[in-house]
């Protein structure tokens, strides 16, 4: 006798499930399942825009609420990805417009966003609340003004690092005067100063604003006017950090920052003057978050302010803070959860702070919690890599850059193959690695050997033969992102594991030994794939099939070969794919 | 006579590098545009993109880093951020002299002298001429020149008045007038 719950109780049931992962599962149990959980699923995750279709999304699932998409591969950042690729924003939102009329939520990551898609956006969907551009290019500030005009119930409108085409701040004065529903406005990324008493009276009417994110050109005696019409906040990130010295100005700050009870995080610090940092000082009590990755101060300044932060638990600073400030850092912060170290000079032939190895040992011996580091830094050495490990078996993001290409352990000169080495052996929930220095195929052989929950691994300018790339794409189990440049991998290794970049979100290859004719093979092979070679000499049949391609980029695909390529870009037996699809 | 032709074979001269600078002196460029990838991997790459400007690898001096795209991964807007503090700080803080009478201005780093001691003596070795003392009642009161300087808001200035960091971030340019015409600027009545 089959029992089952009717529907109703189980699209209640399944309300309650939020991961991704927990839905896919409940998907697969049978027909019915997937039939009501694909009309109860609000949230979609898109890791890859290529990987399928608006229109697969859509009949898919038919009543979503919030989308986040994510676009360009993430060597994109360093400019290795052509301008031009893709990840277009548009086919989504029109599609979007006619099929999901109550959508709330966009986030999208590397995409390309035009004034277009914002204009579209802001008139299609008239509950929208939430709108975050990470990294993302192609709009101005007109479509921000159509944001800003037409969406009346917006609460969050976040640009994170996104390239925007600053025609003038005038943006910002779109918003309605009935408009008070903000909570959420980080537009930290622009260069162009809005009108400030246009901000003000916004600050002033939207009671629920919690994060304030300003950017550079609101100078610091403004602040105190800010805050005292936000008390509530709590994150805040300032303008540019700097005036001539003076007390009132000062004084004012104080009391601003006095009356922010609920300040968490603080961010900006643009051209930081160091006597106004102690203005701060007695919110600094209550902050967890410091991102002080602009503010070009020097060490004892910086320890100053990270001594009065008690609760810290995640800080981004530049290597101004030097091995000393890690050190005081690793004595009052012993919450420290995520540690990022910027580079102040990247492209100087000598280093000009005193930032070594030792600030990173130092730091993973005195912060039990530490658990995702990002550091950059002029040298290392294998007995460091090891201490960290050894310490700090509980990280699960370590991104270590060795400023200067294939740099050996600068105590021995050796590889520092035994030192990452031990990162893996230790960190048994590493989840996020990228790699540098000298690295040879036996740093692979430990990764593939150890790291089984590492989901994604950046390598560049390492490694000896097909070898190493084969111990990586048949060890490590969780794989889900592999980015490599200018390694001696080649054919062999991908070929032999082909199966598994279907198990994979993607796999990015650029200036290494990967020849034309392999990459035809593959393509061939896998037609669940997308392998797209991207060469700006022109057409790999204008060359030999044993000539490297410049750039590979492999993902799976149900959406089959995309029809929006430049012509810089070539999918790899497109026709057998599109006959598949 | 002589010292004048000599003054003015070094404002023509050409050389590499910015003005006031010392002739020995040449600036090194930062081989921004020098883009290869790493000689081991070249090979096996093939990349004629990188390769191209491999040739000009061994050109560059050591003491400019030649730079690979995308190397060391950090983006572009934290790269600007800082650029703008490094180039100011690498290219110094120069401001034109003009001195009242003579036919072309001149340029001065205020970021060389650590103070207005340091200015002054420069000025007048550059112009051949005597300042004398400062001070604050009677501003330079008897010297044949006063140095006088424009500030952010356009107003003209005594040198000397304010402290040196305050001078150094406001001062746009130098101009050194004739004692006769600097009273009217000084503190005293």
């Amino acid at each position: 006798m089959a029992y089952s719950f009717p529907e109703e109780v189980l699209e209640y049931v399944f309300a309650f499930l939020s991961s991704d992962k927990d839905r896919n599962a409940v998907s697969l149990v049978c027909k019915s399942w997937y039939e009501i959980e694909r009309w109860c699923r609000r949230r979609i995750f898109i890791g890859n825009c290529y990987a399928v279709s608006p229109q697969i999304v859509i009949r898919r699932f038919p009543e979503v609420s919030a989308v986040k998409i994510k676009g360009k591969p993430h060597f994109a950042d360093f400019n290795l990805v052509p301008e031009g690729w893709g990840a277009y924003l548009y086919p989504w939102i029109s599609a979007m417009a006619r099929s999901y009329p109550w959508l709330e939520e966009i986030k999208l990551k590397r995409m390309v966003v035009t004034d277009e898609s914002l204009e579209l956006i802001s008139k299609s969907f008239k509950n929208f609340k939430v709108l975050v551009l990470s990294s993302c290019e192609g709009f101005t500030t007109d479509g921000l003004a159509s944001i800003a005009a037409n969406c009346r119930n917006l609460r969050e409108l976040d640009l994170k690092e996104s390239e925007v085409e600053d025609l003038s701040g005038h943006w910002l004065s779109h918003f309605p005067d009935n408009f008070t529903s903000l909570v959420s406005l980080n537009m930290s990324c622009l260069g162009s100063e809005v009108s400030f008493s246009a901000l003000e009276r916004l600050v002033s009417r939207c009671p629920n604003l919690k994060t304030l994110r300003l950017n550079r050109a609101v100078p610091i005696e403004k602040l105190p006017s800010l805050l005292r019409r936000a008390p509530q906040l709590v994150e805040f990130g300032t303008g540019a950090y700097s005036a001539e010295i003076r007390t009132d100005i000062f004084s004012n700050l104080v009391e601003a920052f006095s009356g922010c009870k609920h300040l968490k995080s603080l961010s900006g610090f643009w051209d930081v003057v160091p006597a106004y940092l102690p203005a701060m000082y007695n919110v600094c009590s209550r902050i967890t978050s410091l991102n002080l990755s602009y503010a070009t101060v020097q060490s004892p300044d910086l320890v100053e302010l990270i001594s009065q932060c008690p609760n810290l638990k995640c800080l981004w600073v530049l290597d101004y803070i030097e091995d000393a400030g890690l050190k005081a850092l690793s004595s009052y912060c012993k919450d420290l959860q995520e540690l990022r170290v910027f580079p102040s000079d990247p492209y100087g032939a000598e280093p000009n702070v005193s930032l070594t190895e030792q600030g990173l040992v130092t730091v993973s011996a005195g912060c039990p919690k530490l658990q995702s580091v990002l550091y950059f830094c002029r040298q290392m050495s294998n007995a460091a890599l090891i201490a960290i490990a050894r310490n700090r078996p509980n990280l699960i993001r370590f991104r270590l850059c060795i400023i200067e290409p294939q740099a050996p352990d600068y105590l021995t000169l050796e590889p520092l193959d035994t030192g990452f080495g031990a990162i893996v052996e230790h960190c048994k929930q590493l989840r996020r690695l990228s790699l540098s220095g000298l690295l040879t195929d036996r740093v692979f052989e430990y990764i593939g050997t150890h790291a089984k929950k590492l989901e994604m691994l950046s390598i560049a300018f390492a490694g000896d033969s097909d070898l190493g790339l084969h111990y990586v794409l048949s060890g490590c189990e969780s794989l889900r992102k592999l980015e490599i440049r200018d390694c001696p991998f080649g054919d062999k290794a991908l070929l032999a594991n082909a199966a598994k970049l279907e198990t994979m979100r993607s796999l990015w290859m650029s200036s290494c030994s990967v020849s034309y004719g392999a990459c035809k093979l593959l393509g061939q092979k896998m037609p669940r794939l997308n392998v797209e070679v991207i060469d700006e000499r022109g057409p790999p049949d204008s060359r030999p099939e044993t000539c490297p391609v410049e750039k590979l980029y492999v993902y799976r695909t149900v959406a089959g070969p995309r029809v929006d390529k430049p012509d810089f870009v070539w999918t790899m037996d497109e026709d057998a794919a599109l006959r598949l699809s | 006579m002589a010292h004048e032709n000599e003054l003015n074979l070094k404002a023509t001269e050409l050389r590499l590098g910015l003005p006031g600078t010392d002739e020995s002196e040449d600036m090194v460029s930062t081989a921004k545009n020098n883009k290869r990838a790493s000689p081991e991997s070249l090979e096996d790459s093939g990349s004629e993109a990188n390769s191209a400007a491999k040739s000009g690898d061994h050109e560059t001096s050591s003491a400019s880093k030649t730079q690979i795209v995308g190397w060391p991964p950090v983006r572009s807007y934290r790269k600007n951020n800082l650029q703008s503090k490094k180039a100011e700080s690498e290219t110094g803080m120069y401001v034109k002299v003009s001195m009242d009478g003579a036919p072309y201005l001149r340029k001065v780093d205020l970021k060389v002298y650590n103070g207005y001691p340091e200015l002054l003596v420069a000025l007048e070795n550059m112009f051949k001429l005597s300042i004398g003392e400062y001070s604050e009642r009677e501003g330079y009161e008897g010297s044949e020149y006063a140095p006088a300087y424009e500030d952010k808001d356009g107003d003209l200035m005594l040198v000397g008045d304010v402290p040196w960091d305050m001078f150094m971030s406001s001062c746009k340019r130098l101009r050194i007038m004739r004692g006769s015409e600097a009273k009217g600027l000084g503190c005293a009545v």
